[in-house]
């Protein structure tokens, strides 16, 4: 509560309930776009809504760690939901929804990516990894190995998109100095502070030049 | 656990997280992870308005969208039993009447739940909560706390009391003296785990959930209270929790209404909160604003310190937290008095965050030390040595221990204090003016009541049960550690199993008290297991048996390696199972109870941080180069998580000192950056190495391991190391926080 203090403007001057209730919703709801407009439709006219639904959900072949999947899912659903909520992977993790945390990133055609502000829809055809596809076999990925080793996390929730982005930080070729990683690896937020310990990590990884 | 990931005990290196494997593979679940079928989605909608009454809602559209299964409003809520008695369901840290949810129409803050949507899946949840439409009567709300000082009232709960030894205006009569006023705003826990619970009906009597919490056992006994449940009818379950930082030290009104809304509709719930209802609906470290007046004799020596703090709490409940409580033992000083007050606005109740009030209250303490020492033209560390309490000076009696001293030493050298010039804007560095600070914190070394179960099983591997959970800090691996010492058990052959009130009762995680109380309890309980096994290698038949030795006791016996031989001839040895099979035993359980005792010594954690910075002037940026954190926390008993926890700490408190700060648009009585991309909080790249020094001496007192608790004293003292290190470098002090550029950019 900064101590600027804003003057109270006289009441008839308070910008309408209406608009700032649409100000809000807009903000906290961008899948409120995308809500396809026919299934309002059927719920306005009572139709019945699980044909809406099936008409509303859209075909979707995708490959998650390796796994070809053949879905059908309503176009709002977000990667990071589909995965969660539908497919039940849980290792990738939400922490604000709105692309400003890093918990959700996953790797899309080896890319990373923010799976909250992906739709499930737009990955059609294409790989997606998380962090539920490193091991190979019982054999963590070196990354894990270098993140127990030093301590680079405290409660974990996190720590599977700092992996997913560590990776994806050498594979870009950001992770040359420690300067360097801190910089490439600021958009994932540890609110436990793992920070020192997370650039350490990625720079023994770096360092062992293992393929990533 | 996979034996590679422990390193060998006897090359003295420290044992890796246990559930370090879970964590980086994803496999570790959180609340709102747990695989629940059948389960039904909740969002809730809250008020837009900061103080009134609901006049009308609307919610037929939302009843009406796809996949909806039920809108929960005051209306048509359920009654909860508890909330009709007028008494206290949800046992807060607080006095008042907790918000009871969907209870009638009232409004207290900006965001509280009016109604709570649910359906068959998260999006129509979401999307159906938009439609939900309400009417209110406005009144006028207080949010901002430096215009409502004059409603500054005496808590009626806990911390009431002034305190005061020797005369409390002592201060002014010094030879030097300052007097100032230093400013915290309000602070959010905000855990990267969003607010989550999973709700079950499993009878008409019976409730299962998954919820964050730091403390399963508080949690069901406030369902208890709230549903009127028997409490073995309820199971609560939260072994992994994804940060807290305080937040989960209470239950919320959000895993009311979820196990409500379950109960309404027959399945089972999942509610997670939205990221901006974080910001204003589970609580946070209150607006504080302090006062200090301070004054030492022309050689140094304190003469009095008085010490206010004033701060917010919510229109319904008072929270209480120990902001001047750190002033009245730090340093030896006749005339000390301190007075607390709050204020309540519209916001919802404060908790605990993080080094609670004494960090907040350390930022005013230690920057005053400062101020004190620049006016003395001393260093600050010798300022605090003249000063320094050889024993508690607030209770008159002796530390259990104390190593604040060495701490001085060891992070001065560190940081290369030597280096620094008493005189503010001394060292430069290119463009950039250089700066080094310090603070000193302090917290309670507490110890709890804890019951552990041990079962030492026929392979001779160790099952060690507890109630008590892990929001990060690594209870699983402290007890690991307790356990491996106590019974010359590889940490791999130990298990644990957390987080559940089917387990026997263990503490909230909360006050830096887990290490000594589960800590001690896992000490206790092997010490039994021990004795048992001494018993059974007594018996007839047993190579340790001789004519002359009848008895043999768990002193005169060394375990190593799942085995037992005699300390005096380590030659003939007989393994767990070997023992077990003798005497047709199918293993050894054993169930303690293990507390505390009251002692006559004052019991403590100390610690000191020093930051080297530095300030471009031009921009006010401000880039930390260094933070040393000594710390006096006993014996450490996890080297490698417990620098992590101080690590952490400091990261935190940077966030403190430089960038958080909930901005309420007092128009409205909302938060205007409730989000994490407008509320700032440290990333990678505002933070540099951070150097971790334990004394690591064993307190005689506090519990058998000696160790006291680290949690908190990572914190306390880090924001004023900060501000005092923006002074050494500027010659500017900040008494604002967060220290912004704004505030220091030279123009
Ligand atoms: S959940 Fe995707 S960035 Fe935060
Ligand atoms: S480990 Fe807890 S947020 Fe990073």
């Amino acid at each position: 509560m900064a101590r600027k203090k804003l003057p109270h403007p006289p009441p008839d001057q308070q910008p309408h309930e209406g608009r700032r209730n649409f100000l809000k919703q807009s903000s906290i709801l961008t899948a409120l776009a995308v809500t396809p407009a026919s299934l309002l439709k059927a719920a306005e006219l009572k139709l019945d809504e699980k044909a809406a639904t099936y008409f509303e959900q859209v075909p979707l072949s995708l490959e998650i760690n390796g796994k070809t999947h053949k879905l059908s899912v309503e176009p709002r659903v977000s990667l990071l939901d589909l995965l969660r909520e539908q497919l039940g992977q849980t290792g990738t993790k939400k922490g604000c929804d709105h692309g400003q945390c890093g918990a959700c990133t996953v790797h899309v055609n080896g890319k990373r990516v923010l799976s909250c502000l992906s739709l499930a829809v737009m990955q059609d055809g294409k790989k997606v990894t998380t962090i539920e596809g490193l091991e190979d076999g019982d054999k963590l990925h070196p990354m894990q190995e270098a993140f127990i080793k030093h301590d680079g996390f405290q409660c974990g929730y996190c720590t599977p998109g700092q992996i997913m982005s560590g990776i994806a930080c050498i594979r870009e070729g950001h992770a040359n100095s420690e300067e360097e990683i801190r910089e490439y690896m600021s958009g994932n937020i540890c609110r436990c502070g793992a920070y020192p310990n997370i650039v350490k990590a990625i720079a023994e990884v770096k360092k062992g030049g293992q393929k990533v | 656990m996979d034996k590679d990931f422990f390193f060998d005990k006897k090359k003295n290196d420290p044992i890796s997280r246990v559930d370090g494997r879970a964590k980086v593979t994803g496999k570790a679940t959180y609340a709102a992870e747990h695989k629940v079928p059948n389960l039904a989605y909740g969002f809730l909608v809250g008020s837009t308005i900061a103080k009134g009454r609901i006049k009308s809602l609307d919610t037929k559209s939302a009843e009406r969208a796809p996949g909806v299964l039920g809108v929960i409003t005051h209306v048509n809520a359920p009654k909860i039993p508890g909330y009709q008695t007028g008494k206290d369901p949800a046992k807060p840290p607080t006095a008042g009447q907790p918000l009871r949810i969907f209870y009638d129409n009232q409004i207290f803050y900006y965001d509280q739940p009016i109604a709570l949507v649910i359906a068959d899946t998260y999006d129509r949840a979401l999307f159906a909560a938009k439609l939900v439409k309400a009417q209110y009567e406005k009144e006028v709300h207080q949010t901002e706390l430096e215009t409502n000082l004059s409603k500054a009232r005496i808590p009626t709960g806990p911390r009431k009391e002034d305190y005061k030894r020797g005369d409390a205006d002592g201060y002014k009569n010094a030879a030097v003296k300052i007097e100032q006023e230093y400013y915290h705003p309000v602070e959010v826990h905000n855990p990267m785990e969003l607010g989550s619970i999973i709700a079950r009906w499993d009878g008409p009597d019976k409730l299962t959930v998954y919820t964050k919490t730091q403390g399963v056992e508080s949690t069901r006994n406030s369902i208890k209270d709230a549903f009127k449940l028997s409490p073995e009818n309820i199971t609560v379950n939260a072994e992994h929790i994804g940060g807290a930082f305080g937040m989960g030290l209470r239950t919320w009104p959000y895993e009311i209404a979820a196990i409500m809304g379950a109960q309404k509709i027959g399945k089972p719930l999942k509610l997670a909160l939205h990221r901006e209802q974080m910001f204003t609906n589970v609580g946070y470290r209150p607006e504080t604003i302090q006062k200090i007046g301070m004054g030492a004799t022309a050689d140094g020596k304190l003469v009095g310190i008085f010490h206010e703090a004033t701060a917010n709490t919510s229109a319904y409940e008072e929270f209480t937290e120990a902001t001047v409580n750190i002033t009245q033992f730090m340093y030896a000083c006749p005339n000390v008095a301190t007075r607390y007050r709050l204020v309540p606005l519209n916001f919802v109740t404060p908790i605990w965050m993080r080094g609670p009030g004494e960090a907040t209250g350390a930022f005013a303490l230690e920057s005053a030390m400062d101020e004190l020492a620049y006016a003395l033209k001393l260093d600050p560390i010798e300022f605090r040595l003249r000063n320094h309490a050889d024993i508690d000076p607030e209770h008159n009696r002796p530390w259990s221990s104390k190593h604040l001293k060495e701490c001085y030493e060891m992070g001065a050298e560190k940081i290369g204090w030597k280096d620094r010039q008493l005189e503010p804007r001394s060292l430069k560095d290119g463009d950039w003016l250089v700066g080094y600070g310090m603070g000193t914190g302090s917290f309670g070394a507490m110890r709890w009541v804890a019951t552990v179960k041990a079962k030492l099983q026929p392979d001779g591997k160790l099952l060690l049960q507890c109630s008590v959970n892990d929001m990060g800090p690594g209870t699983a691996t402290m007890m690991t550690a307790v356990a491996s010492e106590a019974m010359g058990l590889a940490p791999d052959k130990i298990t644990i199993q957390m987080g559940s009130t089917k387990l026997p009762p263990g503490p909230m995680q909360g006050g830096s008290n887990v290490t000594s109380t589960v800590g001690s309890a896992v000490h206790d309980v092997c010490a039994e297991l021990k004795m048992q096994i001494a018993a059974l290698a007594s018996k007839e038949g047993s190579p340790f048996r001789t004519r002359k030795v009848k008895e043999v006791k768990a002193e005169d016996l060394v375990f190593s390696d799942g085995s037992v031989a005699l300390k005096k001839n380590e030659s003939t040895k007989i393994s767990f199972q070997d023992l077990f099979r003798r005497n047709n035993l199918q293993g050894l359980e054993i169930t303690k109870e293990s507390k505390g005792q009251e002692q006559p010594y004052s019991m403590y954690s100390f610690s000191m941080h020093f930051v080297k910075l530095r300030v471009h002037p031009a921009t006010g940026r401000v880039k930390i180069d260094h933070v040393v954190s000594c710390a006096d926390a006993g014996t450490i008993i996890s080297p490698k998580t417990a620098a992590s926890q101080m690590i952490g700490g400091a990261v935190g408190v940077i966030g403190m000192a430089l960038m958080e700060d909930l901005v309420v648009d007092h128009r409205f009585g909302r938060p205007i950056n409730n989000n994490l991309a407008d509320y700032h909080v440290p990333v990678n790249a505002d933070i540099p190495n951070i150097d971790v020094l334990f004394v690591n001496k064993k307190d005689p007192f506090t519990n058998p391991m000696g160790s006291k608790g680290l949690g908190e004293i990572a914190l306390v003292g880090v924001a004023p190391a900060v501000a005092n290190a923006v002074f050494n470098a500027t010659g500017k002090r900040i008494r604002t926080l967060p220290i912004t550029p704004d505030k220091l950019m030279e123009t």
